[in-house]
């Protein structure tokens, strides 16, 4: 198969250059700006012209990872600054796909950097077909590793170039796909021809709790449940507790608070046990319970280690003694529930 | 001089839509046919009216009612927050623009396809988790699944019980009551079906201590009423309904069905609040009223709001509702359309309605000489109440 002629034919193209692509715009602070914005890039260097100056590049440089945003073609496919080529260095994968070889996955994409890039710049890529190996054969299926090296480079300006000054590297993209043939079909596609109209199930994603908002007044709180803590607000002023946070004391209007961490312990002020509607990820019948905490305050929060037919037979009843117990949900919200204890 | 509205405007119009559980139009329609047959029931020209009053959660703009309806000077307008709470707000807020003479002629209105368009016992409201007081305030709760209406009134039901032995049964004959009045108003979701205590009982859980009949049903409609003043609707073509007195409340500790931190919850202080500025306005007593409209979206609060306007001593409710004061033939007949619980939930504004028609004369269910009517608003959550009598 090695020897087929196609494949000499295709692999004769390895080292082929194709021409340039041109940047719509110059490098400018306003794209810098947008760009460090949706990436949250947030070094001065690149959006604060009076940090920049004061640094060794002595002014706003671009980061290097948008080197290649510069020239992306836009909104529109295919549609380039003029100047740019026409050819299409792709056209390699499609003599491979004509072959018997129709799916594509990317699996390397390095970029590397010779220098910064300033403000007024203009830059252009070459794209060179650096190389395809032999067949492979992968999980995903047979077929050929095909590698393409884009070239960056930064434009001499009209009046340098006469004086000699030639158009200067920046920085490299090395993307390496590979094009095969996959092994099976789909799952999906197999399930529908075997079985006639199964659709293809999307996994459901789980429907996880609904987390709190948590603001400056509260925040302890929840983390204290993380730190496996009932913390409970107290006022530094009058001393007394409250129950849930605020930003003032409710018993003297005082700012200054703090919190106490709580025994955990505590009796049980009223229930409900909640049947309809049946709302995920909740099971039901849940059984929710107002908790007075020996410290004198009261939480409202879900009850564990009770069984909901002991709370409408009378077994587990108003002045039970409770006992906090933290429990995580979803890997990420950590609520304090209550659990009947021995008095 | 001590300055009051008591007194001072009426109600003078009264319309309404069917009640259902899916309107089939738009809450903005919705709105217009009360307000158009409210103006036509007072017998005042749509382009006469310069004050408007609603209450969250309603949806429909009163700018847009007013260039529907041809306004050309309006001159108050408020939207009251709270829901069901602010019910008899907008009748006050109205009577105030009246008794000032900031306004004359003031559409109070409540439109809304709170079934069909959505509901409030869903259990998933949305509530981010950015750190806006509402979904803080609620991250105490929803977390944990503690999440519906029926489930916030419970758990001040369940302690209720507790301290002053009331039972599901006395619910229960609060429902039964109010179906009652229900089987015999035509326009009531549950006409001409009437339950009994047993079937209370053997209605499924919603959420322990509330049964099913214990809620009352999700609803689409709107009521529409048209104030002015005494003087000018006496003139007109229905018997005034008199504004005799109009209170809101917020009280130690109170929130929005999440009452859950003050000392004692087995009461409605907020409730007590209204209680206290509507007798002083009206300089009326528990003993001047033929009948009244309690609020209820939920059997339980009921009992704590007779005992908050002195029909029954602290704690004693269960016993006045035993006795079956509150029903047909009872020495208080309440909620005699129906209750929301029988007739629809429109958030409380039906039962304003219900009101006007017992001082008209002209309720389904008519109690006979009635003088003075109280009518209550949505429990737990900051409040409202009204007096309402016979000129």
């Amino acid at each position: 198969m090695a020897n087929n002629e196609w494949l000499s034919e295709v692999r004769s193209m390895v080292g082929r250059e194709y021409g340039r692509i041109y940047a719509w715009d110059e490098v400018n602070p306003a794209m810098v700006r947008q760009w460090c914005e949706v990436m949250g890039v947030e070094n001065p260097l690149y959006t604060d012209p009076e940090y920049a100056v004061q640094t060794e590049f002595e002014g706003m440089v671009a980061p290097p990872a948008m080197l290649q945003a510069w020239c992306l073609e836009g909104l529109h496919m295919n549609n380039y600054p003029p100047g740019s080529t026409d050819e299409n260095p792709y056209g390699v994968l499609k003599l491979i796909e004509a072959q018997g070889y129709p799916a594509v996955v990317a699996v390397n994409s390095e970029l590397s950097f010779d220098r910064y890039v300033k403000m007024g710049e203009r830059l252009y890529y070459t794209t060179r077909f650096a190389d395809m190996g032999e067949e492979k054969t992968t999980g995903l299926g047979a077929g050929f590793f095909v590698t393409l090296i884009q070239t960056f480079y930064s434009e001499a300006p009209d009046k340098e170039r006469l004086k000699g000054k030639e158009d200067e590297k920046v920085g490299e993209l090395l993307f390496r796909v590979f094009k095969f043939k996959p092994a099976q079909r789909p799952k999906s596609e197999a399930k529908k021809d075997d079985q006639g109209q199964e659709e293809k199930k999307a996994e459901k994603p789980a429907i996880k709790r609904p987390k709190p908002g948590i603001s400056d007044d509260t925040r302890f709180f929840w983390d204290g449940c993380e730190a496996g803590e009932l913390r409970v607000q107290h006022c530094k002023c009058c001393d007394k507790l409250q129950h849930p946070p605020a930003p003032v004391c409710v018993h003297c209007q005082s700012f200054e608070l703090d919190y106490k961490v709580a025994s955990g312990k505590g009796e049980l002020y009223s229930f409900v046990v909640m049947h309809y509607p049946v709302v995920p990820p909740f099971e039901h019948p849940n059984p929710i319970g107002l908790i007075q905490l020996d410290e004198g305050v009261r939480m409202p929060v879900g009850l564990t280690g009770v069984d909901p037919e002991a709370l409408q037979n009378g077994e587990v009843k108003i002045g039970q003694r409770m006992q906090v117990e933290f429990q995580t949900f979803d890997d990420e919200l950590t609520l304090p529930l209550f659990r009947p204890v021995d008095a | 001089m001590k300055q009051s509205i008591s007194g001072q405007a009426a109600i003078a119009g009264l319309g309404a839509t069917e009640f259902s559980k899916n309107s089939g139009r738009t809450e903005l329609r919705l709105a217009m046919e009360a307000t158009l047959a409210a103006l036509e029931d007072a017998g005042i020209d749509p382009s006469e009216v310069d004050g408007f009053s609603s209450y969250s959660v309603d949806k429909v703009p009163e700018y847009e009612i007013a260039r529907l309806l041809g306004c050309k000077e309006v001159k108050f307008f408020s939207q009251i927050p709270h829901g069901g709470g602010a019910a008899c707000a907008p009748i006050m807020h109205a009577a105030m623009a009246v008794a000032t003479g900031v306004a004359k002629t003031v559409v109070v209105y409540r439109a809304m396809n709170e079934r069909s368009w959505y509901r409030f016992g869903t259990g998933s409201y949305g509530f981010a988790d950015s750190p806006i007081f509402e979904n803080v305030n609620y991250g105490w709760y929803m977390p944990h699944g503690f999440h519906t209406p029926a489930a916030w009134v419970g758990m001040f039901a369940q302690r209720y019980m507790h301290t002053y032995g009331a039972t599901s049964e006395d619910f229960g004959r609060i429902a039964v009551a109010a179906r009652d009045f229900a089987a015999t108003n035509p326009n009531a979701f549950f006409y001409d079906k009437p339950i009994t205590l047993e079937e209370h009982q053997a209605s499924r859980w919603i959420c322990e201590p509330l049964h099913l009949l214990d809620c009352c049903q999700e609803s689409d409609g709107a009521v529409a009423m048209v104030i002015t003043s005494v003087d000018r609707a006496k003139d007109l073509k229905q018997k005034p309904v008199v504004i005799k007195a109009g209170a809101q409340g917020i009280a130690d500790g109170t929130q929005i069905m999440t009452n859950y931190y003050r000392d004692d919850i087995t009461d409605l202080p907020e409730m007590g609040v209204v209680a206290k500025e509507l007798y002083a306005q009206s300089g009326l007593g528990p003993d001047d009223f033929q009948t009244a409209v309690i609020y209820d979206h939920f059997t339980p609060f009921v009992l704590p709001q007779l005992e908050e306007f002195g029909f029954a001593k602290r704690g004693e409710a269960k016993e006045f509702i035993r006795a079956g004061h509150h029903a047909r033939g009872g020495k208080l007949p309440i909620n005699t359309h129906g209750g929301q619980l029988g007739e629809a939930y429109i958030h409380g504004m039906n039962g304003v309605a219900e009101a006007v028609r017992q001082v008209r004369g002209s309720s389904v269910n008519q109690v006979d000489d009635v003088e003075n009517v109280l009518v209550t608003a949505g429990t737990g959550v900051p409040t409202s109440g009204l007096i309402l009598s016979a000129a």
